[in-house]
């Protein structure tokens, strides 16, 4: 895939001026090819959701939200400012806030904010290793789990590059637990618990296609208070969580040497020859018994006339 | 420099507390059980007046058990007995440590977490269970395919070996996966995007072949007939589709991690997995027939086969040289050489396993006498199953801890994987006895009592 195209000024006013979609003049940063960048029209199409760092003031009014939708724990009365609770996503926390230093001085850190939890990719690595198909990618974009056909296998949990998945370690009947982007509430018209309770609108719902013009437009009005990227565009063939920070997104966690190839194709070049490479180990075993047993035929006929004689 | 030698020691010193800690520390203390019970019980001359009073009384508990009518317990030395009783705790605690996982969680019982969902179970039990138990194809495919009729002494034995082999895999893949009971799901739930998917409908459908394959041995002992009759006529189509079901799920275990692209070490992840994977399964099958052909001969008394077990040599030296031109061409061409040469954990395990689990038994096996001699085969086979075990475990588990570091984690099975994984083995071990005794598997002719005393003096 080509992802380094830089526009001519009269490329660019060209398609300014063909395309309904026109918003402003918003540069095309160095990311991806134009025609590439929302993959298919399917993908396009998908709901998703855009986390908008500069705008998370860290109150974790969504991650009460999600516990209290999906009957978790709630969380503790008092945690401290800037500190990340809980630590790590599990069976009991399917989303939370990071805090990370970056700015400031020792004595007076400045620290971003950005919330994490499950990136319903595009082609989701979990879904295609799923042997039993429990972990699906739904038409309208949540990547949603069914423990009623789970083995508990933990392919999912070992082949996410985001290590999403969690697992319930002490439980008799464990599930695999992670946010399905409320698509239960989806189906009725409702946004997600996190989106609808976060207060400065850093959490915006919409499709996909809708979501990379808007981050589009908020990069090209504020260059100076954005990084010009989208995480989450290209990462592992797109997901429908988008991120926009005006650091690095190495620096608040998110893993930039990921490949832009979907992780299932590298599976699928394999699996797609295994019935060609079956039918052809078949043939040439049998190719050769049948050799062998006209060999062995022809040897024992000889030792047959052999004794005759 | 200075740094990479110091990371390197660093890494191995953690790495050696934690295995001293969670492995060897409990390991001794079941040793040091069993050795205060020895102590107590084996009946030796020994000076102080009490101890033949214990060792009395002990031979007189077990000549009291021996005449109890409805037991028949052979005549077995004490070190037999002890034996015997260590295996049977081994499996008591195993049964115990499966009750846990399968109440209170598999977290209760393993050492895997959120960051490391696939351990000891997975990498050894799983994938290494299922590489030994490839002698069954190759010799079953050496006999019905190419026709090499001198071989049939080796062929039931090798199945046998092969269908313990996978039945050990299923009960391990019971004990590991957390919704044990959906274990049957694959066959009426499909995703055939899914390489797991494929290795489930291989592996049961493979299990069914050798059932049927070890079959004649059972309808043999009870002399029945039509089934010995019709299985005559289906074993070549039944062993092609041994062969082809073996190729599939051989190499898509490889084509498992074929996901892992961002975390597997670059030294184990290469596109060319599924093949790496089936060329070693056909080695490591050939070398587990050799072991366990050269054990049967010397437990029961048998005469070894050894001009069929020079032969699997020369295959083994062939494939052997194969497998090694393939790892090392992928590793020169993925770049992978100025990585080997620096000094790591992971440039360890992987000279460990070129050197001590390829080079070394290929150079053993390359010469006439190494081929030959038994015991020098022997130990050239062992060499090979041990790199073969070192390479699934350093793909399933040792090749992820450079990713895992960054979380914190690094593996170390806990003494619950372990007792399973060790009870599994005691268990395969026990029904390769059980059936070489019930069945007629092994060839019947005795080792004549001359080249017994012959073989056990050294070459």
């Amino acid at each position: 895939m080509n992802n380094s195209v830089h526009l001519t000024r009269r490329d660019f006013l060209k398609w300014s001026g063909a395309s309904a979609l026109a918003l402003t003049a918003i540069p095309i940063f160095d990311q991806v090819a134009l025609a590439d960048f929302l993959g298919s029209d399917e993908a396009a199409q998908q709901y998703g959701i855009l986390i908008d760092t500069t705008k998370c003031i860290g109150c974790r009014q969504c991650q009460i939200a999600c516990q209290a939708k999906n009957h978790l724990p709630p969380l503790p009365e008092k945690i401290p400012a800037h500190e990340t609770y809980p630590e790590q996503l599990s069976a009991t926390a399917f989303t939370h806030v990071e805090f990370y230093k970056t700015g400031g001085t020792d004595d007076a850190p400045v620290f971003t904010s950005i919330k994490r939890q499950c990136m319903h990719c595009v082609e989701p690595a979990c879904a295609s290793v799923c042997p039993v198909g429990a972990i699906v990618k739904t038409p309208q974009g949540p990547v949603v789990y069914d423990a009623d056909k789970c083995m508990g296998c933990r392919y999912c949990m070992a082949a996410c590059p985001f290590n999403i998945p969690k697992f319930e370690w002490n439980s008799a009947n464990p599930r695999i637990r992670k946010c399905n982007m409320c698509a239960d509430r989806l189906a009725e018209g409702k946004l997600p618990a996190c989106v609808e309770a976060c207060p400065t609108g850093a959490l915006k719902f919409g499709t996909r296609k809708e979501l990379v013009a808007e981050a589009q437009a908020r990069i090209g009005a504020n260059p100076d208070k954005y990084v010009p990227y989208i995480y989450g565009l290209t990462q592992v063939g797109g997901t429908s969580v988008l991120y926009l920070a005006n650091v690095p997104f190495d620096k608040l966690g998110l893993n930039m040497k990921l490949p832009e190839t979907p992780l299932p194709d590298l599976t699928w070049q394999v699996m797609e020859k295994i019935p060609a490479v079956a039918v052809g180990v078949g043939l040439l075993m049998g190719g050769i018994a049948w050799l062998r047993n006209r060999k062995r035929g022809e040897e024992e006929q000889r030792e047959g006339e052999g004794e005759r004689r | 420099m200075f740094d990479q030698y110091a990371q390197f020691f660093n890494e191995l010193w953690a790495l050696f507390v934690f295995i001293v800690l969670r492995f060897l520390l409990p390991l001794a203390f079941l040793f040091g059980v069993g050795w205060l019970l020895w102590r107590f019980f084996a009946p030796q001359p020994v000076p102080s007046a009490a101890k033949p009073e214990r060792a009395e009384r002990f031979a007189e508990f077990v000549m009291r058990v021996r005449e109890l009518p409805s037991i028949q317990i052979p005549e077995l030395s004490p070190r037999q007995i002890l034996g015997v009783f260590t295996v049977l705790m081994l499996w008591i605690a195993a049964a115990g440590f499966i009750i846990a996982r399968v109440f209170w969680g598999l977290g209760t019982v393993t050492a895997l977490s959120d960051t490391v969902p696939w351990g000891l179970w997975i990498g050894f039990d799983v994938m290494t269970g299922v590489a030994l138990a490839a002698g069954g194809f190759v010799i079953a495919a050496t006999v019905y395919v190419f026709r090499l009729e001198r071989y049939r002494p080796i062929l039931r034995p090798a199945v046998l070996t092969a269908l313990i082999g996978y039945g050990l895999v299923i009960v391990a893949l019971l004990v590991d996966l957390g919704r044990w009971y959906n274990i049957w799901h694959p066959i009426i739930m499909w995703n055939p995007h899914s390489v797991m998917f494929e290795v489930a409908w291989c592996v049961m459908l493979y299990t069914t072949v050798l059932l049927l394959e070890f079959s004649p041995a059972v309808w043999e002992r009870f002399k029945i007939g039509w089934a010995q009759k019709l299985l005559h006529k289906i074993v070549v189509p039944l062993v092609i589709l041994g062969v082809m079901l073996s190729t599939l799920h051989q190499s898509s275990l490889g084509s498992l991690y074929l996901i892992f692209a961002t975390k597997l070490s670059p030294f184990w992840y290469t596109p060319l997995l599924p093949v790496l994977f089936f060329v070693s399964a056909i080695t490591v099958g050939l070398s587990v027939v050799t072991v366990e052909c050269s054990l049967a001969a010397r437990a029961f008394g048998l005469k070894r086969e050894d001009d069929l077990l020079a032969g699997l040599a020369r295959a083994s030296a062939f494939m052997l040289s194969l497998y090694l031109a393939l790892k090392v061409g992928d590793l020169v061409w993925r770049g992978q050489l100025p990585q080997l040469f620096a000094l790591s954990f992971g440039s360890f395990l992987m000279w460990l396993e070129l050197l001590v689990g390829i080079a070394l038994p290929l150079v053993i096996l390359s010469s006439a006498r190494g081929r030959q001699d038994a015991r020098r085969r022997f130990r050239a086979a062992l060499f090979v199953i041990g790199g073969i075990l070192l390479n699934r475990m350093n793909v399933a588990v040792f090749g992820f801890y450079d990713y895992t570091i960054q979380f914190g984690t690094i593996y170390i099975p806990s003494l619950g994987e372990w007792v399973v994984t060790l009870a599994l083995v005691a268990a395969g071990v026990a029904a390769y006895v059980l059936a070489v005794k019930l069945f007629p598997v092994l060839p019947r002719e005795e080792a004549p009592v001359a080249a017994q005393s012959v073989a056990v003096k050294s070459h």
